[in-house]
């Protein structure tokens, strides 16, 4: 990179850049001879075809360093070189110039006097990026957007539909590339393909997007392994998006690193307040929005939606949990930061305020769990538990880890099919009539309920999140670790 | 003026898209650019006076070069003076 954005020396004497693509540049092609075998040395380079001029050896200036780094905007254009610098230069063909630089004084008699030249391909808007990219010490590729000076970019933000509603940090390239030290990957790996425009998804889009969403450069790698998680076929973020369910990602985060960000697994962990809670989801749903191209009203079609939709990222509270980490559940080894993400709605709160059992408990918390997403559906829809340290103390003081509780829930959970048939209880929702002699239908598949610790000391209330239809049609939980 | 990076998949112009054009002049402020190209201010004159005749009030701007687009600041203060560009390449 340091090599292609050095600034390449100009031989001395007069530098001509042309391209064959150019009237003008053809129209002083057989002139260059006669500069040629003038005192002064002459050198030209040509943009697009080696054998242009023809009427002089050229060197092709194929990458465009020559015409990129000394600001050619017009071709042809004669540059004159002294002891090393530029001290003057033309553009376009004009006879009394040409002749006063070159020093040859017929030059050119028989053409017009002068005759505007053509656009020089190192200026070319579509080229723009490339050619920045390829010679900006800065390795940044995505493409420049300019606001005007009177201009509010915050607005101008607006205007471009790059935000989710609420404002967004402008995405400046200092800012981008402070974001951009927030992980040893390089800025042009790409990470995965995002839907529902499947575009390469590389680390330096993902890092525009963490500033606008008020990231901090250290949640950078929480970020990307969560893009990494929701582009993946099991967790189906193109269904997620268009399912006319209320559906989002839901982010649990793992790990010590949790606590070195600073993430919120306590008081209102789940509400607003705590910036890497609240940032980390945003920058993920911001860059499905802004590179996948998923967005309200167009391939998101979600009914009503919720407010989780902006952002619903948690860390649990895994010193103080009896169940250990999520993650660690789903086959992360201990000790290490990873992230689960999970297609769920809303969360909803459970209200147990009298329990003193755990037997209690979980008679109560079934309860309310068997009317998720509707008490006559089963087995299609996982759910995220999390237990508050109010009601997992009745848990951890009967010794009860993670595979009990999830045990003594099934138990109380189980019902019998013909209970759930469609039409039971004048309810037109419900399983099949082929269903009714099934015998207990469980309310959850095996591994569909997802149970999670955290929250403030006081509390005797737990929270249900519901997820989305399950399985090949449609989404799958996936933990993926965080690597920096 | 700020500079920022696309946040987006670029698969789209960095601007907006274009608006439905009006059935008539009349009230309109039309901005007329000149490119920079010679005796384009002659041609422009004269697409001025048709404006006039039609209803319009015109705007005449200049940009730098033509071999680049408008600059922002150009096309911020045309957006916030003018309902109305007239845009033509010419050669």
């Amino acid at each position: 990179m340091s090599d292609a954005s050095a600034v390449p020396v100009l031989p001395e004497g007069l530098v001509v850049i042309v391209k064959r693509e150019c009237a003008t540049c053809e129209l002083v092609a057989p002139l260059l001879a006669d500069i040629a075998t003038a005192e002064v040395p002459l050198t030209v380079y040509t943009q697009d075809d080696p054998t242009f001029p023809g009427t002089v050896p050229a060197t092709h200036d194929a990458d465009l360093a020559i015409s990129w780094h000394h600001d050619i905007e017009t071709v042809p254009t004669m540059i004159v070189v002294r002891d090393g610098a530029e001290v003057e230069r033309t553009v376009g063909w004009h006879r009394d110039t040409w002749r006063r630089l070159t020093g040859v004084g017929d030059l050119g008699a028989d053409l017009p006097d002068m005759r505007p030249g053509c656009g020089s391909m190192s200026v070319d808007p579509d080229l723009e990026h490339v050619l920045r990219a390829r010679f900006d010490s800065d390795g940044l590729a995505a493409r420049r957007v300019e606001f005007a000076a009177a201009e509010d970019p915050f607005e101008a933000m607006f205007a471009r539909g790059w935000t989710d509603g609420l404002p967004v940090v402008p995405p400046t390239a200092e800012r981008v590339h402070r974001m951009l030290a927030g992980t040893t990957r390089a800025a042009d790996e790409i990470v995965c393909i995002a839907p529902p425009d499947l575009v390469e998804l590389t680390v330096e889009k993902i890092a525009i997007n963490a500033v606008m969403a008020g990231c901090q450069p250290e949640y950078l790698p929480w970020v990307i392994a969560a893009l990494e998680a929701v582009c993946t076929d099991e967790f189906n973020m193109h269904g997620v998006l268009a399912t006319t369910m209320p559906v989002g990602p839901v982010i649990v985060c793992n790990g010590p690193g949790t606590r070195a960000i600073a993430m919120n697994s306590g008081v209102n962990m789940l509400g607003q307040g705590n910036r890497a809670n609240s940032t980390i989801g945003r920058a993920v749903q911001l860059t499905i929005r802004n590179v996948g191209g998923g967005r309200p009203g167009e391939v998101d079609r979600a009914t009503h939606g919720n407010p989780g939709k902006l952002s619903l990222c948690f860390a649990e509270d895994e010193e103080g949990s009896p169940f250990g980490a999520l993650a660690q559940s789903r086959g992360i080894p201990a000790g290490r930061d990873a992230v689960t993400v999970f297609a769920g709605e809303g969360p909803r709160c459970m209200v147990d305020q009298l329990a003193r059992t755990p037997e209690e408990l979980v008679a109560s918390l079934a309860a309310m769990l068997v009317a998720q997403p509707h008490p006559k559906l089963v087995i299609g829809f996982d759910a995220i538990l999390l237990i508050s340290p109010d009601h997992g103390r009745l848990f951890r003081e009967a010794g009860w880890g993670r595979d009990r509780l999830i045990a003594e829930l099934s138990t109380r959970l189980e019902r019998d099919a013909s209970t759930l048939v469609r039409g039971v209880d004048g309810i037109a929702e419900g399983l099949p009539a082929g269903f009714a002699d099934a015998g207990p239908m469980p309310k959850y598949r095996p591994g569909g309920l997802l149970v999670t610790y955290g929250g403030g000391g006081a509390g005797l209330f737990s929270t249900v999140i519901s997820g989305w239809v399950n399985g090949g049609t449609g989404s799958d939980p996936v933990t993926v670790e965080v690597t920096r | 003026m700020t500079t920022v990076l696309d946040p987006t998949s670029e698969s789209r112009p960095a601007e907006r898209a274009l608006l439905q054009r009006p059935a008539s002049l009349e009230g309109q402020v039309v901005a007329l650019l000149d490119i920079s190209k010679p005796r384009g201010d002659v041609f422009l004159d004269r697409i001025e006076e048709r404006v006039v005749a039609a209803g319009g009030a015109v705007k005449r701007y200049r940009k730098p070069t033509f071999t680049k687009p408008a600059p922002v600041d150009l096309r911020h203060e045309i957006a916030t003076q003018c309902t109305l560009v007239i845009e033509a390449l010419a050669d």
